[in-house]
């Protein structure tokens, strides 16, 4: 009976076991592929040098800066209207119909797929608000589409602020916004920049939002102001690898381009992590 | 002797929802003096502290009728600054709750709520709190160290020193030492028995010997109601009512 019982729980483990290391081999299979395939087209030319010749030779840097200068966009709209909008949900509202209301928006915003937000940027920010195909279009349209991310994640890191710091907090004769400022944030701090890092860096190798506000085929200009149209990582690839005049030829430039666009995603996870636990360590928590 | 009424409460009720947590509850609290609320599990104590300083105001869906008094005013008037009433009013909980900032921070941190900018002034009013709370001299070389790194009855201490940094006039506390070890309850019984000489201390606790040690009024709650409230001598060894009896002997509860 007893044996039974730990056989079926030796089986079961297994399957869990099996279901998480899934996880890590598709990772492992897709870096592999892209690496094998991308790395030869690695050189610091690639790296330094606008495209030449359609495309079909030199390098991607107005991608790399594009995909920068969007983020960038994305972090100052989504970063402060997110983290104000999780402070509001979680210390100050209470649960009435207006948070049940913003919730349901939240929700069906994160719902919503990604090349209705690209058509919703081409209408409201590039023709209404005629901000044109920019950066910041671009840049606005990719946060629209982060801001559930963020309040997510935000969420969950002041929730995760033990109530006994609070109260000791207004005990003290501190007012909310004190004991939120001075208390809650700094505890919470980790958790939201962490959250919101892997939003944004999920947001940097979007191509649909981006296509019709803020990416171009092709410009060997980098950008002068945030008013500019960009190149970027994600709808280069896209580019070279349906649109171009030399698929076939210019294959290790795509692989190239997509492995230079992992490695600055998972750069910015890891910056995201080292800086958590950088701080986890001076709270000493 | 000339006694002063620092706090009192008058027929107050309190509401959970539609769950009467106490009910007609009246007690006068002397100053300078320290009254011990005891009885069962679930009687309303903490309710009652917790309305003491507005902490129940947090919850949602509660309602408050009847009278509560700080000297002279009624601390649920509507014209009553909550900020300024939790100063006065301060509280000690009953697990350690620094925040995860250095020692000296924790202390700080009320005088800088408060508006205090002077530093020197608060260096010194850290000190003197500390020294008050019995803990300066295990925290004198490590101020500027987590005081998450403290062991429990160390971070009590600490927490009492942060409710006295603001000067409060009285202070409520939630069975302070529950969490701690014989050694670390002494430490803070001494403590109690010391600050009130200057501030009026009403706590809650659980245990008998420790109220009859450190009180000297004691009031017996059982089911919301307040039973019995009286000198605690008198209240341990002449109780007028059966029910007080029973609960201080032992016999229920
Ligand atoms: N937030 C709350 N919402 C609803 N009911 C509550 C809440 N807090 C306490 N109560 C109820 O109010 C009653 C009094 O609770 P209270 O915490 O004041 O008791 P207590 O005397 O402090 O008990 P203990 O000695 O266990 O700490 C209990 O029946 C409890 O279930
Ligand atoms: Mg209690």
């Amino acid at each position: 009976m007893i044996k039974q019982r730990l056989i079926v729980q030796k089986v079961c483990f297994s399957f869990l076991k099996i279901a998480a290391l899934l996880n890590g081999a598709a990772l492992a299979v897709i870096l592999y592929f892209i690496i094998s395939r991308g790395w030869r087209a690695i050189s610091w030319e690639f790296l330094s040098q606008a495209p030449r010749d359609s495309m079909t030779a030199g390098g991607i840097l107005p991608c790399i800066v594009g995909t920068m200068a969007l983020c960038l966009v994305t972090i100052f709209v989504a970063l402060p209207i997110g983290v104000a909008s999780a402070i509001y949900l979680n210390e100050y509202a209470s649960q009435g119909k207006l948070v049940r209301f913003i919730r349901l928006g939240i929700n069906n915003l994160a719902g919503v797929p990604s090349i209705v937000f690209g058509l919703f940027g081409l209408a409201f920010f590039c023709i209404v608000l005629k901000m044109g195909v920019s950066a910041a279009s671009g840049g606005l349209t990719l946060g629209i589409m982060t801001l559930p991310v963020i309040i997510g994640a935000s969420e969950e890191a002041l929730k995760s602020v033990p109530n006994t710091y609070r109260e000791a907090s207004l005990a003290m004769g501190a007012s909310k916004w004190q004991t939120i400022r001075k208390v809650v944030l700094p505890v919470a701090f980790p958790g939201i920049i962490t959250g919101s890092i892997l939003g944004i860096s999920r947001a940097a190798g979007e191509t649909a939002p981006i296509m019709y506000t803020g990416a171009v085929f092709f410009t060997p200009d980098l950008p002068a102001s945030i008013l500019d149209e960009v190149m970027a990582l994600p709808y280069h690839i896209y580019v070279l690898a349906t649109a171009g005049t030399q698929i076939e030829a210019t294959r290790h430039l795509q692989y190239g381009t997509a492995l230079v666009l992992i490695v600055l995603v998972f750069g910015m996870n890891l910056s995201a992590i080292i800086l958590r636990s950088k701080i986890r360590k001076n709270l000493r928590i | 002797m000339q006694t002063h009424i620092k706090m009192h409460t008058k027929n107050l009720d309190f509401f959970y929802g539609d769950f009467q947590a106490l009910d007609q509850v009246s007690i006068d609290f002397i100053e300078n003096r320290v009254t011990a609320l005891i009885g069962p599990s679930g009687c309303g104590k903490s309710t009652y502290l917790r309305c003491l300083n507005r902490m129940n105001d947090l919850i949602a869906g509660i309602r408050v009728k009847g009278l509560a008094m700080l000297d002279n005013d009624d601390i649920y008037d509507p014209s009553i600054d909550v900020v300024t009433l939790r100063r006065q009013v301060g509280m000690v909980f009953q697990k350690p709750n620094p925040f995860p900032k250095s020692v000296f921070e924790n202390i700080a941190y009320g005088l800088k709520v408060n508006g205090m900018k002077d530093k020197a002034k608060i260096t010194r009013i850290v000190e003197k709190s500390l020294k008050q709370a019995a803990i300066w001299d295990e925290v004198k070389d490590r101020l500027n160290e987590s005081a998450l790194g403290l062991s429990g009855g160390q971070q009590q201490r600490l927490c009492i020193a942060r409710a006295l940094a603001v000067a409060p006039e009285v202070l409520l506390m939630d069975e302070p030492a529950s969490a701690l070890d014989p050694i670390a309850t002494q430490k803070i019984e001494e403590l109690i028995t010391e600050l009130s000489s200057k501030l009026t201390i009403i706590i809650v606790t659980h245990n008998m010997q420790q109220a009859a040690r450190i009180s000297d009024r004691t009031a017996f709650f059982y089911m919301g109601k307040l039973i019995e409230v009286n000198d605690t001598d008198t209240l341990f060894t002449k109780p007028e009512l059966k029910q007080t009896e029973d609960y201080i002997t032992g016999r229920f509860g």
